[in-house]
């Protein structure tokens, strides 16, 4: 019995390693692909569209409500050390430094991220992918690159358009619904707030979660197994390995970015 | 299916938007519109306790933020904190004999440096030092100095 277990370990392992090799080379791949995506702007425009003005509505809902929860929540807590003038430097730090980046990746991993995976699966499924090989159209280059992409280039945008529509929600209950001073809330938080060590660290960590997300989704789909049950599984797959990626580089950077000075 | 046109607007107004929230952030949310890399000189203070002074920290004068700590670093030869100041340099008629004080912001807020301008008819330019300077009031030793009178008072 045991012995089962420790094989079926190992073999887990090491398929592990192998699917890790398989999504390096696919990457390696992409990359290269990228080039020719640049002559053929329609095909990144078309993605651009899906991944990135499609995703906009829920990332600013959700901004939204995220930036009022933060501003009820940090007015509670607050007034009891008698700070509430630090509301907007409390909602903007959180929003700039961590939600903005992980939330709008969470988020665009669960609605962009589990389309790219069931789109590429249904094309490998359909042999539509090996059609295109046939007709001697490089299917990563057509496809994969330009989904890439637009992945990489909208996880940015979208980060930045959670953390301000979540700053504008906060100062909305703040000093709307709570009655902190609205002068106090913008000048508290731009005297705080850090363009290098905030603004800057925290696109740069929705570039480096565009990146990984966008990878993730893509080659779970490339390599899913060619059924629906297959793209099905690689659909969950991507959204649960997507989120174990964007919390653990968020820990990495955050401990590489915000350390001790 | 989007015409071409729609969708080639859409994404426009995609990207636009998330540039200028990037735009909002940079310029009204953080300092970056208040104190950038403006031309500015450097004065040296030594002061005997900085304190909880960290470089960024402001420096003031009448109240109004004219500079930042760009660095402080430890002389082992006279044991004293030395604080580099960076001023701005359209404030360069501060006078030679200015004080230099470390205050706290309120109660529970960060410390900085005020400077309080003297008489003297020569000013501080980069690299010059200044002479007079107070240090940091450290909480246990003002608890002390406290518990100390109040004892002797007791006598």
């Amino acid at each position: 019995m045991v012995i089962e277990f420790i094989r079926y370990l190992g073999s887990r392992t090491r398929s592990s390693f192998t699917k890790l090799g398989r999504g390096t080379f696919f990457l390696l791949q992409t990359l290269s692909g990228s080039l020719s995506v640049l002559p053929r702007p329609r095909l990144l425009l078309n993605q651009m569209y899906s991944v990135g003005v499609l995703s906009f509505l829920i990332i600013t809902i959700s901004g939204l409500f995220v930036g009022m929860v933060l501003g009820l929540q940090g007015y509670y807590i607050l007034s009891d050390f008698g700070a509430e003038e630090t509301l907007g430097v409390m909602v903007a730090a959180s929003l700039v430094r961590e939600l903005g980046p992980v939330v709008s990746a969470l988020l665009f991993a669960g609605r962009a991220g589990s389309a790219l995976t069931a789109e590429i699966g249904l094309m490998k499924a359909t042999e539509q992918l090996s059609g295109m090989e046939m007709m001697a159209v490089d299917p990563i280059r057509r496809i994969i690159s330009p989904r890439f992409l637009a992945g990489f280039l909208s996880m940015p945008l979208l980060a930045a358009l959670f953390s301000t529509i979540g700053i504008l929600g906060g100062q909305m209950v703040g000093s709307g619904l709570l009655g902190v001073d609205d002068g106090a809330y913008w000048s508290q938080m731009q005297a705080n707030l850090d363009f290098q060590d905030d603004i800057v660290n925290g696109v740069i960590k929705s570039v480096v979660f565009g990146f990984v997300t966008s990878w993730i989704a893509l080659f779970e789909g490339y390599d899913s197994i060619p059924t629906s049950e297959g793209v099905s599984r690689a659909t969950t797959r991507t959204v649960v390995n997507s989120a174990f990626s964007i919390l653990g580089l968020d820990f990495i950077l955050t401990a590489l970015m915000f350390g001790d000075d | 299916m989007q015409t071409t046109h729609t969708q080639d607007t859409l994404v426009g107004l995609f990207v636009a938007s998330g540039i200028a929230g990037l735009f909002f952030l940079a310029l009204q949310v953080s300092n970056l519109s208040s104190f950038t890399e403006r031309d500015s000189y450097t004065v040296i203070a030594r002061f005997d306790n900085s304190g909880g002074l960290k470089v960024k920290s402001p420096v003031s004068a009448a109240g109004v933020k004219i500079g930042q700590v760009s660095a402080i670093s430890f002389d082992p030869v006279s044991f004293k904190s030395v604080v580099h100041l960076s001023i701005d340099a359209k404030y360069d008629k501060l006078p030679d004999d200015t004080t230099a004080s470390i205050f706290t912001a309120g109660l529970l807020g960060e410390q900085y440096v005020s400077l309080e301008p003297g008489g003297s008819e020569d000013y501080l330019h980069n690299n010059s030092e200044i002479d007079i300077t107070q240090p940091a009031i450290i909480l246990e030793k003002a608890i002390g100095q406290f518990l100390f009178k109040s004892a002797e008072e007791k006598k």
